[in-house]
């Protein structure tokens, strides 16, 4: 854990750098609030309990419902991170488990300028990990506008969404000819689910597609936010596989990846659509990091659980025993004081006081 | 380079992939070899195989233990890994049925009992029909259960049918039909993306070519 705690640490540093307050929450909250937004969250078990007045509790499943709900209206910018710890199932276990959990949120009117800093920070956070990171960048806009321009019904267009996000083009062209979609459009969904790319390589093909005002203003916001991001830019890859739940997403979204790790490790993206649910009439953007996962980055454990065994006998005074340990610890040696050698610990050395 | 790992299920249709494969330019010749050995690779290629059970190809995928993989939908469809379905091999085609005793009509008077080593494509089926059922969970010889009134029917895949025939059953639905996809961890996807497209678009060709 001491290197993700150490990540953890140094992403705080750098949110605080660029204003960032931290948003701090208790371990649960009233239920209500994660009930009415199940969907938004990434499960939708919810462990909860009953407080002593009678109110049904959650321990927090998500930090974003919190902080919208807590943010204040009115003008300028709320900006927040927070380092927490959620609750949620494990798909792996089926059972609860404790997740360390770092992001940030930027509430309020959201232009150009806020977006292009948040994915600056998205870029910086996966940099403080790996250098080797690449960033997914995708505008839900563009794939809605095609679906509009195919006439999709609204029931038809999760499926469609499913199959884009699994990159499967044998079942999703399969689709398009149920649905009786034109034959354009369905080669156009078909076009869009297989591109991967820089951005350089992968725009002049997205617009070619462009059909309707949607699609024209969410091409022109991607590359416009891609722009800002300087020499970043060259680990931003366009990916339009990564479709989140558009009741809650709208426009620009992202996904954060390290080499070395099974899945995604932060994401993020508009969410202006969740903000209209809880009546509020604001914009905003934001990431999580799963800093869980990156356990699996650490380097193996230290062989040694220290780096002396001093062995004493029942007749060594005590005193000596402990200065000699002491003396020890002077050079900048761990030391453990026993009388005989502990069964499954490891030492650099062994040594006898007399 | 760094290596495409590739998990191929044991058995006929992992072997009839691997032919596949080596004819679309990765071929790793150690693999026919009569051995115990579980990895297999070819450097030159820049591949490695494994085998490993037909039903873990996807929780090898999922876990980036492998890049890719190819299983059966009905494991895709069982299992719901989180990966990336990039092509229809076309091979072990097969279909998801519902099949029971022969002449003996289904009422939906009680809650009708379902045998099958599929219990979420079994729930996800009869819960789109709105069909109360009990699921009973076997690991092998499905069949045995309606003879045996052990349950009304099984949910299982039927290749020919042979098996059915020769046991008085019939098939009385069908869920879905069956093939070998190839699937890519999505991770993996990203960071080994020209390997991986390359590896897809020749294994693709040959399929569409129809030369399995």
């Amino acid at each position: 854990m001491e290197g993700t705690e150490r990540i953890a640490g140094r992403l705080r540093e750098l949110y605080r750098q660029h204003g960032y307050v931290q948003y701090k929450m208790s371990k649960f909250e009233p239920y209500d609030l994660y009930g009415r937004n199940k969907d938004f969250l990434v499960s939708e078990r919810i462990l909860t309990f009953t407080d002593t007045d009678g109110r049904l509790m959650a321990l927090k499943p998500d930090v974003t419902l919190s902080i919208i709900k807590n943010a204040k209206g009115g003008g300028g910018l709320q900006k927040v991170y927070y380092h927490e710890n959620v609750y949620r199932v494990s798909s792996s276990t089926h059972g609860f488990r404790e997740i360390m959990q770092a992001g940030l949120e930027c509430l309020g009117e959201i232009d150009l300028t806020a977006m292009g800093e948040v994915l600056l920070l998205a870029a910086k956070s996966l940099e403080t990990v790996s250098g080797d990171y690449l960033l997914d960048v995708s505008h839900l806009g563009f794939a809605a506008g095609l679906l509009d321009a195919g006439d999709v019904a609204e029931a038809d267009r999760r499926e469609i969404l499913a199959r884009m996000g699994e990159k499967n083009v044998p079942a999703l062209a399969a689709r398009c000819r149920e649905l009786g979609l034109a034959e354009r459009v369905a080669a156009d969904l078909v076009g869009l689910t297989g591109l991967y790319g820089r951005p350089a390589e992968v725009l002049p093909a997205l617009r070619g597609m462009v059909r309707n005002d949607r699609m024209a203003a969410a091409l022109e916001e991607l590359e416009a936010v891609c722009a800002l991001l300087g020499d970043r830019g060259d680990h931003l890859r366009l990916d339009f596989s990564i479709v989140n739940d558009m009741r809650y997403y709208n426009g620009f979204i992202f996904r954060g990846y390290l080499p070395g790790l099974p899945s995604g490790v932060l994401a993020g993206g508009r969410y202006d659509n969740l903000l209209r649910k809880m009546d509020r009439q604001d914009a905003a953007i934001g990431f999580a990091v799963y800093l869980d996962l990156l356990e699996r980055l650490e380097q193996p454990k230290e062989r040694f659980d220290a780096d002396v065994l001093l062995l004493y006998q029942k007749d060594t005074p005590p005193a000596v025993v402990l200065q000699a340990a002491e003396e020890c610890r002077r050079q900048g040696r761990s030391v453990r004081v026993e009388r005989q050698a502990p069964e499954g610990l490891a030492f650099r050395t062994i040594q006898e006081v007399r | 380079m760094e290596f495409i790992n590739i998990a191929l299920p044991k058995g006929r249709l992992g072997e009839k992939v691997y032919r596949l494969f080596a004819e679309a330019g990765y071929p790793c010749p150690s693999i026919l070899e009569e051995n115990r050995k579980l990895v297999f690779e070819n450097k030159e290629k820049g591949v490695r195989y494994f085998w490993v059970k037909p039903t873990d190809v996807g929780i090898y995928v999922e876990r980036a233990a492998a890049d890719i993989g190819i299983a059966g939908k009905d494991i895709l469809l069982e299992y719901k890994p989180e990966v990336y379905e990039l092509a229809d091999l076309g091979v072990g085609r097969c279909r998801m049925c519902v099949a029971g005793k022969k002449g003996v009509h289904d009422s939906r008077e009680n809650t009708l009992r379902v045998a099958t080593k599929f219990p979420h494509i079994a729930k996800a089926y009869y819960s789109s029909l709105s069909r109360e059922i009990d699921i009973i969970k076997l690991h092998g010889s499905i069949e045995l259960a309606p003879l045996l009134g052990l349950s009304d029917v099984i949910v299982d895949i039927v290749e020919t049918g042979k098996t059915l025939l020769e046991n008085d059953l019939e098939v009385k639905d069908t869920i879905v039909p069956i093939s070998a996809r190839l699937i890519a961890n999505k991770v993996s996807y990203k960071f080994k993306h020209k390997e991986i497209t390359a590896l897809c678009q020749r294994v693709d060709a040959l399929c569409q070519e129809g030369k399995l």
